[in-house]
């Protein structure tokens, strides 16, 4: 099962060593992470994605509400949740028709185009992580250079 | 209104532990923790010298197991912290309330490999209830506050509290909080009272209900509550090794420790329960053997204070969240007005009751004058009830699981978790600071006995006389017994030798030392001990072929018991 758990915790040094450490040392698995303050500064929200069964994330879940440092913790359900990751592909340009497809596949995915050259161009798309790697799978046959990805940031909706 | 003082860190430090209640601290002092210690020149806290930092923390863990209230130790940065990690870990693993206090580079060497610095807060990190490492000298009476709360409520455990060298020099301002707030610590949930109904319909319901009472119950010192449990509703009581101890085990219901050296009528009848009121545990392996096995055919009803030890190893059906000596009380209250007294015989107690005479009767015991059991037996019988025991880690303390009955509740301790070689003695010592007024006795292996013997020096001049009941076979004989079990007597690495000779060193250390090779010996010596004013170590020679048995092998269960044959 694949989860997203938001979690509010104290903003202060050394608290995402602590989460990562839990992760480590329970042998749970962390497929993302992302952190950043909230509107009040005393906070910080981290956003982390991870693998495992129902039992398995239950105990992530408990283990880290049970850290001193974290105010709340939650399971979010997929369906009741805004969730997106940031992420820039630098794509190779073989011929002078792949600038153009590019451009179309990026489009597709709501893309944007940044940095265009002649052998290279950067894409940058906020999507799902399921959509950012069916975008990959598409791109891969130009050529990726590179790709950096944020993790994912989520939020649940109102009323949900 | 909270008045404001001028003054040091290390001074706010001192005040704020004497605010606490603190009057002893073990340690040992180096550069990095001067300032605190000289502090001690200006307060009314007593400092007991150690010569290995391992060992103070090992006190303090003994003295909060046995007070309830964190015991606190001292040590300078670099090797001084590293050297009390291991005792921190072994609070940690017993949830056992500490305060460990560790001197650390300045401020703004921070990070510069100074001279003794150790990053000994991302160090001890996975082995803390909680660490601080207060920058201004103006947050340590806060976090001296919060540190003592967050280590003895709910899941006690150790706090590590690491001042910089120059944060305890600099003066500040002080504010000594009375109240305070940890938004993200919560350690108190109200036992849910449905929750408790249910449990009682499963115990009532069950056919084959047992108790199996873990540290927890010690922990929260609810001992009248699992009693009157256990009689209202007639159900044999089991503990884990940790909650040895927890019931007592001269009661007609108790049937001792299970686990892997636990008694074999235990270990039987929790394999033939059909539900268990599981209290303050957390199901380790070594209780429990396999988690599948055990969860089998069996309705757990679970209480714990960590509601992350629910479901952890064990799949539970009614789980009841909070102190469990509150969720007791209300269980009992709840049966008292249902009047439902299951006072008649029926069928599986009468089974619990012949299988436990059984065991009684038919257990193989080494046929020697000095077998394990024989001389376990005699320390019960010559110690006083209310007398505190602690063991080291080995075939020794298996069989004071087995052979030593815990007959008043909570005056039993052991490193279970960690299972830490050195760790009786020290916290013997700390017992002893906590409880003078008892007797204190370390029941010893030989190789555990070395680990932390310097501390004699400590019990001798600090004048603190704790009882070893060395159990010597000259071995590192549970690891023999194991090659001897699973690596066809291949013997490697277990041989102490007979070095040292265990009277001498006690002697050396200005200690009395005494060597009991009959039951006789056993018996004078273990009077002279009680009646001296020094701390004594017995030296009993035994088998080093002798094994602890019944064994339940790791990664079997409890219905794999190997027995003697
Ligand atoms: C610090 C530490 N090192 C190693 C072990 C592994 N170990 C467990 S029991 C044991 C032997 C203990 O010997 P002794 O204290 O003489 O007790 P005995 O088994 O002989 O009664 C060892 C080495 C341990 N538990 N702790
Ligand atoms: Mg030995």
């Amino acid at each position: 099962m694949w989860a997203i758990l938001t979690l509010l915790v104290e903003n202060k040094p050394g608290i995402l060593f602590k989460v990562t450490h839990l992760f480590r040392s329970r042998n749970f698995n962390i497929d993302s992470i992302s952190v950043g303050v909230t509107d009040n500064p005393e906070y910080s929200r981290m956003t982390i994605t991870t693998y495992g069964d129902e039992k398995q994330v239950e105990q992530i879940v408990k283990q880290l509400d049970k850290m001193i440092d974290t105010i709340e913790v939650k399971h979010l359900d997929e369906h009741k949740t805004v969730y997106r990751e940031l992420s820039i592909f630098k794509i190779k340009l073989s011929n002078a028709n792949d600038s153009m497809e590019v451009n179309k596949l990026a489009n597709a995915y709501g893309g944007k185009i940044h940095d265009v050259r002649k052998e290279s161009i950067m894409v940058e798309l906020t999507a799902t992580p399921d959509q950012i790697r069916a975008f990959e799978e598409l791109a891969k046959p130009f050529g990726i250079i590179e790709v950096a990805r944020t993790g994912v940031a989520a939020l649940q909706r109102s009323g949900a | 209104m909270n008045k404001m003082e001028t003054m040091t860190g290390a001074r706010a430090l001192m005040v704020a532990m004497e605010k606490e209640g603190v009057k002893e601290v073990f340690g040992l002092p180096g550069g990095a923790n001067l300032p605190m210690y000289d502090e001690f020149a200006r307060c009314n806290i007593r400092h007991i010298l150690v010569r290995h930092e391992q060992s103070a923390a090992h006190m303090a863990d003994g003295f909060g197991r046995v007070s309830r209230k964190p015991g606190v130790c001292f040590a300078t940065s670099g090797p001084g912290a590293t050297n009390i990690l291991t005792g921190i870990a072994t609070a940690q693993a017993d949830s056992s309330p500490m305060i460990a206090v560790t001197g650390q580079v300045p401020v703004a060497m921070i990070g510069k490999d100074a001279f003794q610095e150790s990053d000994i807060i991302g160090m001890a990190n996975p082995v803390v209830k909680y660490a601080f490492q207060p920058r201004t000298p103006g947050e340590i009476p806060g976090v001296v506050r919060k540190g003592f709360y967050i280590a003895e409520t709910g899941r006690p455990g150790p706090v590590l509290i690491d001042i910089p060298k120059d944060v305890q020099q600099k003066e500040a301002n002080m504010i000594f909080p009375d109240e305070f707030k940890i938004r993200g610590y919560n350690p108190w949930t109200d036992p849910d009272i449905v929750h408790v109904e249910r449990a009682i319909e499963m115990l009532l319901s069950a056919e084959r209900p047992i108790i199996l009472a873990g540290g927890g119950t010690i922990i929260s010192s609810a001992f009248a509550e699992l009693q009157s449990i256990a009689e209202l509703l007639m159900i044999p009581v089991v503990t884990t090794f940790k909650g040895k101890g927890a019931f007592p085990e001269n009661h007609p219901l108790s049937l001792g420790p299970i686990g892997m050296h636990g008694h074999a009528e235990a270990n039987k009848m929790m394999t033939e329960a059909d539900c268990v009121l599981a209290i303050g545990t957390r199901f380790s392996d070594r209780s429990v053997g396999t988690f599948e096995a055990f969860e089998k055919r069996l309705k757990i009803i679970h209480m714990d204070v960590d509601p992350a030890e629910i479901g952890k190893n064990q799949t539970t059906s009614v789980a009841v969240v909070g102190d469990v000596r509150a969720s007791l009380r209300i269980m009992v209250k709840m049966l008292m007005q249902r009047a439902t007294k299951r006072t008649e015989e029926n069928t599986w107690i009468k089974h619990v009751k012949e299988t436990k005479a059984y065991w009684k009767e038919n257990l193989k015991l080494h046929p020697g004058e000095m077998g394990a059991a024989k001389i376990l037996r005699k320390l019960r019988e010559v110690l006083p009830r209310e007398s505190i025991v602690t063991t080291e880690v080995g075939q020794h303390q298996m069989w004071a699981s087995l052979f030593y009955d815990v007959i008043q509740p909570g005056t039993f301790f052991s490193s279970t978790g960690l299972g830490t070689m050195g760790w009786g003695f020290p916290a013997a010592i700390g017992a002893k600071v906590a409880r003078p007024d008892v007797p204190v006795v370390d029941i010893a292996g030989d190789g555990s006995f070395s680990m932390t013997e310097n501390s004699l020096a400590t019990a001798v001049l600090e004048d603190i006389p704790v009882i070893v009941f060395l159990l010597n076979n000259f071995t590192l004989g549970m690891v023999a017994q194991w090659q001897r079990t699973f690596y066809n007597r291949r013997m490697i690495g277990v041989d102490q030798g007979k070095c040292p000779d265990y009277v001498k060193l006690a002697e050396s250390y200005g200690a009395q030392g005494i060597r009991a090779q009959s039951m006789d010996e056993l018996d004078k010596a273990i009077k002279t001990a009680l009646k001296s004013d020094v701390a004594t170590v017995i030296d009993i020679p035994i088998d080093p072929e002798e094994d602890v048995l019944p064994f339940v092998a790791p990664g079997t269960s409890l219905a794999d018991m190997i027995l003697p044959s």
